[in-house]
C-alpha cells in the first residue's frame, strides 16, 4: 500500500523543508520513500509542486491526477490548480494565503474568489487555514511549513513524539523551539 | 545505513566511493547538484569551469595523468563538449573518466528537449542510464571500473526525474585509484596518421561492449505475465512498474548504448507482444526494427514530453484514475524575475526606448515575459554576442542604432567572448549589454570566473569584465547600476547612438545573494497614491493592486526603489530599515 502526498506552492515558499522533514520522519518510519523536487527556473516564483510517497515498495517518484492521498498547499490558488490531483476521498490542507500571480499582478486576469467553497463543492475535504496568522504566533511568518505539517501529522498513524523528534533532526538548534511551536498550533487547529 | 538521497547527491557519493580525485563541471540543471555534492568531499578537488568543453578537456587532463576524473552537465552542455568527446572516444583514458549528462523531458528549466543518447551513439562511447538514486550510485562507481576495462570514456545520462528524486540508498567506503601516466603518441597524438588507427579499435570496443551488454549487471529481465513484454528504461522503468507490477514482462535496459541484440530477441521471443516504453526518441524501437522484431512505441506514445505513470496507463491500458478538478480557468502563475532583481531595471529602460533585444540563457530569459517583453530571441548560451552582430551585417543602420545583445556574466565567460571578439574583429556597429549580477544565478548560484570566489567559497582568481572587454578590441565600455533607471537610459540612448560598438556592463549583484545587504522594504503613501499603475509596468511580484491603489508585499519588497522612481505622484518612499 503506497501513500501519496503533495506539498504545492509558490517557488520560494519554503516547501523544501516540509519534504525534507516528511522523508526524514517515513523513512525512520520503517518505509520505502521517494521524494521528487523542482530545481531550476520554476523556483523563480512560479507553481511548485513537491511529491511525497511512501509505502513497502514504491516505484514512480510522481503523483498523478487523481492519485493523491492528501495535497498540502502553501497558497490558496494552487491548492485549486492541483486539487485534481486528489483522490476522490483525498484530504487537503491549505493556507489560505494569497499571492498574485503575473497574469493577475498585470490585470490581464483577477485572483478567482472563493476557491474554498467551490473545492468542497466538488465534495473534496478541505482544512482551510490562516496559516502565516498561526506561524507570525509562533514567532516568524517563514513557519507556515510547520503549521502546514501539524495539520498534515493529525492524518497520520505515527506518534507526535515521532514527529517532534524528526523536527528537531531536521531543523537547526536555534529554530527548534519556534518550528515546534508553529507545529503544535497547526495540529491544534 | 540506509539513507534517503537525491539522485545527483547520489551520483557524487559514487564518484567519491569510486576513488574519483578531479571533477571539472559547468552548471545546468538538471546536472548542478552532482558537481555541487562532490564539491562537499575533501578528497575530490572540484572546479567549475568556464564551459563544458573545457570541463571535459579538464577531466580528460586529469584521467591522461592517472586519476579518476568527472564532468557534469546538462543535455545542452554535451553540445558544446561534443569535440572533445568525439576524439576522446578513439584515444580512450588511462585513468577512469566518466560523464554526467542531464536530460530534460518537459523542459522543465531547458531550451530544448534533445535526447542526449543520440550523442553516445555518434561518438560510440558506452552510456548507462540509472533509473533511480541506489542506480545512479551503482552506475557511477561501475563505470569508472568499464571506463579503465575498455580504454573508453563512460556517459552516464540522468533525467530530470532521477537526478531531482530522493529514493533510498545504502553507502560504501572510498577506495583509491591511481594510474601510471605513460606517453603514448600513437594513442594521444590524434592526427591523420595516428587517428587512422584507432577508429578500428572504437569499433572492435562496441563490439566487445555489445557482448557486454547481453549479459551485464545494467540490463536486467523480470518475467511477469507473458501478454505484454515491455522493454524501458531510466524512470520510463518506475512508470511501467506503477502500471503494471508484475502483470507484464520487462527488460529494464540500464546500459543504453551500445544496446543488446541476442538479450532483446530473446525477451522478445517470450512474450505475445512487444512494447518499448522509451522517453522522447525511439532509439531502443528503431533498433528492435533492426533486428526485425514486430514492436509498438511511438506508435502509441508520444514523442514529446515527459512521461508520468497516468499517461503510460493512458496509451497502453487506456485506463486512468478518476479525477475531477474545478470547472474553471484558472490563471498560470509562470516563474518571475524575482523582487529586486537587478535585470528588471534595465529590461525596463529597453522596453521604454523600443529597442530590439537579442537574448542569451540565465535568469534575464524571464525578460521575454510580460509585462515587460523585452527579450526577443533565446537561442543557446552566447548566441546574443554572436547574432547581433549578423542582425545587424543585415540590416546596416536600420538596426544598429536600436538593437542591443543582453548576456549573463557567467554566460559571457561560457561563450560570449569570441562573439564579442568577432565583432570587433569584423566590425559592426553593435551595442552588447553584459548582465553582471556577479553569479550564476538561475543555476542556484554558482562562482564563475568573473566572481572572485571557487566552486567552495574560498578566493580565487578574478577577471576584470572591463579589461577583458578592452582588450577584445572595444574602446566604449561602460558600467551602469541598473536600480538607476536614469542612468540606464542615458547609457542605452548614448552608446545606441554612436557610431563603433559598444559594451555596457549593467552591474549589480542578484537580489537573492545572501552576502547583499538590502535597505528594507519600501512604503506606499496610500492617501497620495492616485491608482496610475505606473509602477506595475516593471512586472514585480512585490507590488499589485487593492481598492485601487498599489500595494507592497513587504514580506518580497528589498527596497530596490525602481518602482519609486517611475512613481510620477512620490507616493513610493524608502521604508524604514527592519529590526
Amino acid at each position: 500500500m503506497v501513500k501519496n502526498v503533495m506539498i504545492v506552492g509558490v517557488g520560494g515558499q519554503g516547501s523544501l523543508l516540509a519534504s525534507k522533514l516528511l522523508g526524514h520522519l517515513l523513512l525512520s518510519e520503517g518505509y520505502d520513500v521517494k521524494v521528487s523536487e523542482v530545481h531550476g527556473m520554476s523556483q523563480r516564483g512560479g507553481s511548485v509542486v513537491t511529491y511525497v510517497r511512501f509505502g513497502d515498495k514504491v516505484y514512480s517518484p510522481v503523483i498523478d491526477k487523481g492519485q493523491a492521498d492528501y495535497i498540502v498547499s502553501f497558497e490558496l490558488l494552487e491548492a485549486a490548480r492541483y486539487v485534481e490531483y486528489l483522490k476522490p476521498d483525498g484530504h487537503i490542507v491549505v493556507n489560505t494565503q494569497t499571492i498574485d500571480p503575473m497574469p493577475v499582478i498585470i490585470g490581464a486576469k483577477s485572483y478567482p474568489e472563493n476557491l474554498v467553497e467551490k473545492m468542497q463543492a466538488k465534495g473534496f475535504l478541505v482544512d482551510a487555514m490562516d496559516c502565516l496568522s498561526l506561524a507570525n504566533e509562533a514567532g516568524s511568518s517563514k513557519a507556515v511549513n510547520l503549521v502546514l505539517m501539524g495539520k498534515l501529522s493529525t492524518f497520520f498513524d505515527i506518534p507526535v513524539d515521532k514527529w517532534i523528534n524528526a523536527i528537531k533532526e531536521c531543523v537547526p538548534a536555534k529554530f527548534v523551539e519556534l518550528n515546534l511551536k508553529a507545529f503544535s498550533l497547526g495540529r491544534n487547529s | 545505513m540506509k539513507e534517503l538521497m537525491l539522485g545527483n547527491k547520489a551520483f557524487a557519493r559514487g564518484l567519491y566511493e569510486a576513488g574519483c580525485s578531479v571533477v571539472s563541471s559547468y552548471p545546468g540543471t538538471p546536472s548542478t547538484e552532482v558537481t555541487e555534492e562532490a564539491a562537499k568531499y575533501d578528497e575530490i578537488y572540484c572546479e567549475w569551469a568556464p564551459n563544458e568543453k573545457v570541463a571535459m578537456e579538464v577531466a580528460f587532463g586529469a584521467a591522461l595523468a592517472g586519476k579518476r576524473s568527472f564532468c557534469g552537465m546538462k543535455h545542452v552542455g554535451l553540445n558544446v563538449a561534443a569535440d572533445p568527446l568525439y576524439t576522446l572516444s578513439y584515444t580512450g583514458v588511462n585513468a577512469g573518466l566518466v560523464i554526467c549528462v542531464a536530460d530534460d523531458p518537459g523542459m522543465h528549466s531547458s531550451q530544448n528537449e534533445q535526447d542526449s543518447r543520440h550523442h553516445a551513439i555518434a561518438s560510440k562511447v558506452p552510456m548507462l542510464e540509472p533509473s533511480d538514486s541506489a542506480e545512479a550510485l551503482l552506475f557511477t562507481k561501475e563505470a569508472f571500473k568499464l571506463s579503465e576495462e575498455y580504454d573508453t570514456p563512460v556517459i552516464i545520462k540522468m533525467c530530470t526525474r532521477v537526478a531531482h528524486s530522493q529514493s533510498i540508498v545504502e553507502k560504501s567506503e572510498r577506495v583509491e585509484v591511481t594510474k601510471e601516466y605513460e606517453k603514448n603518441i600513437q594513442k594521444y597524438v590524434m592526427m591523420p596518421g595516428n587517428a587512422i588507427k584507432r577508429h578500428p579499435f572504437v569499433e572492435e570496443r562496441t563490439e566487445k561492449l555489445t557482448e557486454l551488454a547481453e549479459d551485464c549487471i545494467f540490463n536486467t529481465v523480470e518475467m511477469g505475465s507473458d501478454e505484454i513484454g515491455i522493454i524501458t528504461h531510466s524512470t520510463c522503468y518506475q512508470y511501467v512498474k506503477e502500471v503494471y507490477n508484475d502483470n507484464a514482462s520487462i527488460l529494464k535496459l540500464g546500459m543504453v548504448n551500445p544496446l543488446p541484440v541476442k538479450l532483446i530477441k530473446d525477451f522478445a521471443s517470450k512474450v505475445k507482444r512487444l512494447v518499448v516504453v522509451e522517453e522522447l526518441d525511439p532509439i531502443i524501437e528503431n533498433h528492435c526494427k533492426a533486428l526485425g522484431l514486430n514492436v509498438n512505441g511511438k506508435d502509441l506514445l508520444p514523442i514529446t514530453g515527459e512521461f508520468s505513470q497516468n499517461l503510460i496507463a493512458k496509451c497502453l491500458t487506456g485506463k486512468v484514475p478518476y479525477s475531477k478538478s474545478l470547472d474553471e480557468e484558472l490563471p498560470v502563475r509562470p516563474p518571475v524575475m524575482c523582487a529586486g532583481c537587478p535585470h528588471r531595471g534595465l529590461f525596463y529602460t529597453l522596453t521604454k526606448n523600443k529597442v530590439t533585444v537579442l537574448g542569451d540563457i540565465g535568469c534575464y530569459t524571464l525578460g521575454a515575459v510580460a509585462p515587460l517583453m523585452a527579450i526577443e530571441t533565446t537561442l543557446c548560451m552566447g548566441a546574443s554576442v554572436s547574432s547581433i552582430h549578423g542582425f545587424n551585417k543585415a540590416l546596416g543602420k536600420d538596426s544598429e542604432n536600436k538593437t542591443v545583445a543582453v548576456i549573463g556574466d557567467s554566460t559571457f565567460m561560457h561563450s560570449g567572448m569570441t562573439g564579442l571578439a568577432n565583432i570587433a574583429y569584423n566590425q559592426s556597429n553593435s551595442t552588447v549589454i553584459i548582465l553582471d549580477n556577479s553569479i550564476t544565478g538561475m543555476t542556484g548560484h554558482q562562482h564563475n570566473p568573473t566572481t572572485g570566489y571557487n566552486i567552495k567559497g574560498d578566493p580565487a582568481g578574478k577577471i576584470d569584465l572591463e579589461a577583458l572587454c578592452h582588450a577584445l578590441g572595444f574602446e566604449r565600455v561602460r558600467v551602469v547600476d541598473p536600480y538607476n533607471l536614469e542612468e540606464c537610459d542615458n547609457a542605452v540612448k548614448e552608446e545606441l547612438a554612436v557610431d563603433e560598438p559598444s559594451v555596457i556592463i549593467s552591474r549589480r549583484p542578484c537580489a537573492l545573494l545572501k552576502s547583499v545587504k538590502h535597505s528594507g522594504p519600501i512604503d506606499i503613501d496610500k492617501d497620495k497614491c492616485v491608482g496610475c499603475k505606473m509602477c506595475m509596468k516593471i512586472g514585480c511580484p512585490a507590488i499589485s493592486i487593492r481598492d485601487g491603489k498599489a500595494q507592497i508585499d513587504k514580506t518580497q519588497c528589498v527596497g530596490c526603489n525602481v518602482c519609486a522612481q517611475l512613481c510620477k505622484v512620490g507616493a513610493i518612499c524608502q521604508g524604514k530599515e527592519e529590526a
